[in-house]
């Protein structure tokens, strides 16, 4: 198998706008098709995603200590976080609910943690390593994202729905604005990487390039 | 190299790798021989199609945001909440913020993408490009990775079965609405809307 022409090498660059192959040669900056602005690579793509990385991580501390939710059942009124609330499923004996909050809201954020660390860290040494692995890991990231946002609608859902004067009510707390927060922070994390330094090479710029694709 | 100018070539979005696009059949799609990520999936929903679902999805639109998703009860007490009533439940306080997420996430995201396929894809149909066609095309390709209508779908699942065992939880209109509303959307908003750029 040879291995395909590299964009950059034939003077082209793909929008992200609209998808066209558009040629960068006579110097313009805009898909002529779609008017978005066209980068061969994402600008601060390595800085842009530590930054993001990091201050979901340090609003992952509040968001698991700070209540997310009170309830005020006939009087008596307890706060509960999101760990809170996965142990009273298990121990209600809904392990499968259980098991989803838990994915959802402490397995995802972790692996996209690790993930997106892991892809910054080799992207930033140029690393070579499984390189298709971790293509499939980026895809993989950026498919999953979005679910961690499970908790803040459930909460949000309870929340409008429990508002029984007198039997009980349920109020949103500061830890689901945190959590959201950590959510829409790794998003951006994930949106600023360049997937495409995954295959560039730090020293050698484009060896056999001369065939065409396909 | 037969370069056939580069309208003929599809670049993976994943490595940077380029290829001459060709033809895949139904249930195929291209993959990149390098990272294996997907170049471009074959697109079985022509204009007319994908406006009549367009058309559909903004009537459910209409039944998820009006009626309310589930209903409670308790001891002769009821309760119902919408979507909107879950995202003016967090605007209270001091997370704010976070109900602007929630409401960009399962009520404008959602409703700009339909609005936006109905414009574009009604003047495609009679073989034109809408006003703003590009910018709308662009919102469209920006607005899919925050429109969460599947997360809220699950996420109202969840609550059911959080509140059954303490009240009496009944699901409304807008929960069906919802359902079938997130699946079209992931069907229609999907990334092969770019062939438009190529049909109009």
């Amino acid at each position: 198998m040879n291995t395909p022409a590299q964009a950059e090498d034939l003077g082209l660059c793909l929008c992200h706008g609209c998808g066209q192959a558009c040629d960068l040669s006579d110097g313009s900056h805009t898909c002529e098709r779609c008017g978005a602005a066209l980068h061969p690579r994402k600008t601060n793509a390595i800085t842009r995603g530590w930054a993001f990385l990091f201050a979901a991580l340090v609003f992952y501390v509040p968001a698991n200590l700070l209540p997310v939710m009170h309830t005020e059942m006939l009087g008596s009124g307890s706060d509960s976080t999101i760990v809170g609330g996965v142990i009273e499923f298990w121990e209600a004996g809904a392990w499968d609910i259980a098991l989803i909050i838990f994915i959802a809201s402490i397995g995802v954020p972790a692996i996209k943690f690790f993930s997106l660390g892991l892809l910054l860290f080799t992207a930033q040494s140029g690393s070579s390593w499984a390189r298709r692995q971790r293509s499939q890991l980026y895809r993989g990231v950026e498919l999953i994202g979005y679910w961690s946002m499970l908790d803040v609608i459930v909460v949000a859902l309870v929340a409008a729905l429990v508002q029984l004067r007198g039997l009980g009510t349920i109020e949103p707390r500061p830890g689901i604005l945190f959590f959201g927060m950590v959510v829409v922070l790794t998003m951006f994390a994930a949106m600023s990487f360049d997937p495409r330094l995954i295959w560039d090479d730090p020293g050698n710029d484009g060896g056999g390039t001369d065939g065409a694709s396909e | 190299m037969s370069m056939s100018g580069p309208r003929n070539l599809i670049i993976c979005e994943y490595c940077d790798a380029v290829y001459e696009r060709a033809p895949v059949q139904r249930h195929q799609r291209a993959l990149c021989t390098r990272c294996g990520g997907v170049l471009y999936r074959h697109s079985s929903l022509g204009i007319q199609q994908r406006l009549a679902l367009s058309v559909t999805g903004a009537v459910l639109l209409v039944f998820a945001n009006l009626y309310p998703v589930m209903t409670i009860g308790m001891q002769g007490l009821s309760n119902s909440a919408t979507l909107w009533d879950s995202v003016l439940i967090l605007s209270s306080g001091s997370i704010t913020f976070i109900a602007l997420v929630m409401a960009l996430a399962i009520i404008f995201a959602p409703v700009l993408q339909i609005a936006l396929l109905c414009w574009v894809l009604s003047f495609a149909l009679a073989g034109r490009r809408a006003p703003g066609f590009a910018m709308c095309m662009r919102c469209l390709e920006g607005l899919r990775p925050w429109s969460m209508l599947e997360v809220c779908l699950l996420g109202a699942l969840v609550a059911v079965i959080k509140l059954a065992g303490l009240l009496d939880v009944i699901p409304g209109i807008g929960l069906i609405a919802l359902a079938a509303l997130s699946v079209l959307i992931i069907y229609i908003a999907g990334r092969d809307i770019r062939d438009l750029w190529e049909q109009v």
